[in-house]
């Protein structure tokens, strides 16, 4: 089992999450962050990573995926580490008020303090209604998201959806895998023109397979996924061989586990205490849009201000008999840890 | 020329409620359902960047065709029918009178 050791664990790796690393930092506490997608950025890289945004200060205009590489570049002093593609589900508060977290994937992290920057919640694919589609779960060849390209060598996979990412993985891993065949609901790709145009010259090429108007509609296997069923919008449907099955559908949120973690919650949001932006939990703080307190605001700014706060309150948790002293990152330069 | 048009939401085969939607407040077909309760995430503020707001189209007036952006959203989604339209694209005019539609599951 993976075990890590910091002082604050961030939940969320959204421009929340990240700029209390920052904050934290300062404080010379250093940080340990978890996010359930396979990159940063939260909302921002998710859903609109190339949507201006205008209410940063100082920033006139920038791009949400700048915006995520500019916050990765201010934390780089601070060296943060990440555990990326696993969700967080639950915690055990230890004797000496300090905490053990465990991810979806078996990985242990003690930590000192909890924020939780969870945002929307935890982004989740998008399940096909296929029958018996979770049993092939886990490693037993269904996968909803490519972590690590190499799991698909020498494989023959299907990949399922008509978005950027179906066509972005058909056109990488038709060099990894021994066979690609590519499934879509409808007879156009429109997302980049550009991806379509290579699916399309690769298929040409005999190097993947495009099945179009068709959906899989069954999987089939003992233990380990062997075969999918592709259903033609009309026709007769065909059985297909496979070791692997990547349905791409997209990612939609959800409150997930922190919903059951017994914090005191109010319309799916974590009430919090705004003078430090604590939960009902001592140790356990939440900051950015998964908490909620009068007047609350969903937006990057009010969860920058959050962080910055919470790290105060998260110093105090943590070391209860120092007093910290404010300064000004201009008096000292930026810390390193 | 009327300032309110009636809208038909089937709840279950064969159960359908009437929503009452203004036509002169500019607004989409997702804000009117989710001000009447619908549960509908529209994470995205009604941009098409989401698909939180996936409805189907089952009877009733012709709609404009939905944009480029829409359907490039819509195709990305596991479900998709004839009637497929994100919600937060459709806006409420007087065309929409007498429309029957149906919120489509999120993760089905
Ligand atoms: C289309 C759109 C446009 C927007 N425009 C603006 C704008 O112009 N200005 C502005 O200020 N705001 C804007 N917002 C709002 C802004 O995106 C959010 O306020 C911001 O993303 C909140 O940041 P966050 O870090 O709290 O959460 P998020 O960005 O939601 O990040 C949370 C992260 O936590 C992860 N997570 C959750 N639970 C778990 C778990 N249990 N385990 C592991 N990981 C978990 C999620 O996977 C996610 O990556 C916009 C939002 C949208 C959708
Ligand atoms: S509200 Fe996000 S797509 Fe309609």
């Amino acid at each position: 089992m993976n075990s890590i050791s910091t002082d604050i664990c961030i939940i969320g790796a959204g421009p929340v999450g990240l700029f209390a690393v920052f904050e934290a930092g300062l404080l010379k506490l250093r940080c340990h962050v978890v996010d359930a997608l396979p990159q940063v950025g939260g909302q921002l890289s998710e859903i609109y990573p190339k949507k201006p945004i205008y209410d940063i200060p100082g920033f006139p205009e920038v791009l949400a995926g700048d915006l995520v590489s500019n916050l990765m570049r201010q934390i780089e002093p601070f060296h943060p580490t990440f555990t990326l593609g696993e969700r967080v589900e639950r915690f055990a508060k230890l004797e000496d008020g300090s905490f053990q977290l465990f991810t979806t994937d078996g990985t242990e992290i003690l930590c000192k303090a909890i924020a939780i920057a969870g945002g929307l919640g935890s982004f989740e694919p998008r399940k096909p209604a296929i029958e018996n589609l979770e049993n092939y779960e886990s490693g037993k060849g269904v996968y909803y998201m490519v972590r690590d390209p190499e799991t698909f060598r020498d494989k023959r996979l299907v990949i399922a959806g008509g978005g950027d990412s179906a066509l972005d993985w058909t056109i990488f891993l038709a060099d990894v895998a021994k066979e690609v065949t590519l499934v879509h609901r409808g007879t156009t790709f429109r997302g980049a023109a550009d991806s379509a145009e290579k699916v399309k010259h690769l298929h040409d090429a005999g190097k993947v397979r495009l099945v179009l108007s068709s959906n899989v509609t069954h999987v089939h296997g003992p233990e380990q996924l062997e075969a999918v069923t592709i259903t033609p919008n009309s026709g007769e449907p065909e059985t297909l061989h496979v070791d692997s099955f990547i349905p791409l559908f997209g990612l939609t949120p959800k409150l997930g586990p922190i919903g059951e973690w017994g914090l005191e919650l109010e319309d799916d949001a974590v009430k919090v205490n705004t003078v430090d932006y604590s939960t009902s939990e001592p140790g356990i703080f939440a900051i950015g849009d998964i908490n909620t307190y009068p007047g609350k605001l969903k937006l990057i700014l009010c969860g920058f201000h959050e962080a910055a706060l919470m790290c105060q309150g998260a110093f105090k948790y943590i070391n209860p008999d120092k007093k910290y002293v404010l300064k000004y990152t201009t008096v000292n330069g930026v810390p390193t840890l | 020329m009327t300032d309110e048009v009636r809208v038909y939401v089937e709840e279950a085969p064969g159960h359908r409620r009437e929503v009452v939607a203004p036509t002169d407040m500019g607004l989409s077909l997702m804000e009117v359902l989710k001000a009447s309760g619908y549960d509908i995430q529209a994470t995205c503020g009604g941009m098409a960047l989401c698909g939180t707001c996936h409805i189907e189209v089952l009877a009733g007036p012709a709609l404009d065709e939905p944009s480029d952006e829409e359907l490039y959203m819509l195709e990305s989604l596991p479900v998709m029918s004839q009637g497929s339209r994100l919600s937060c694209q459709v806006r409420v005019t007087p065309r929409l009178d007498g429309l029957v539609l149906r919120l489509m599951p999120q993760q089905a």
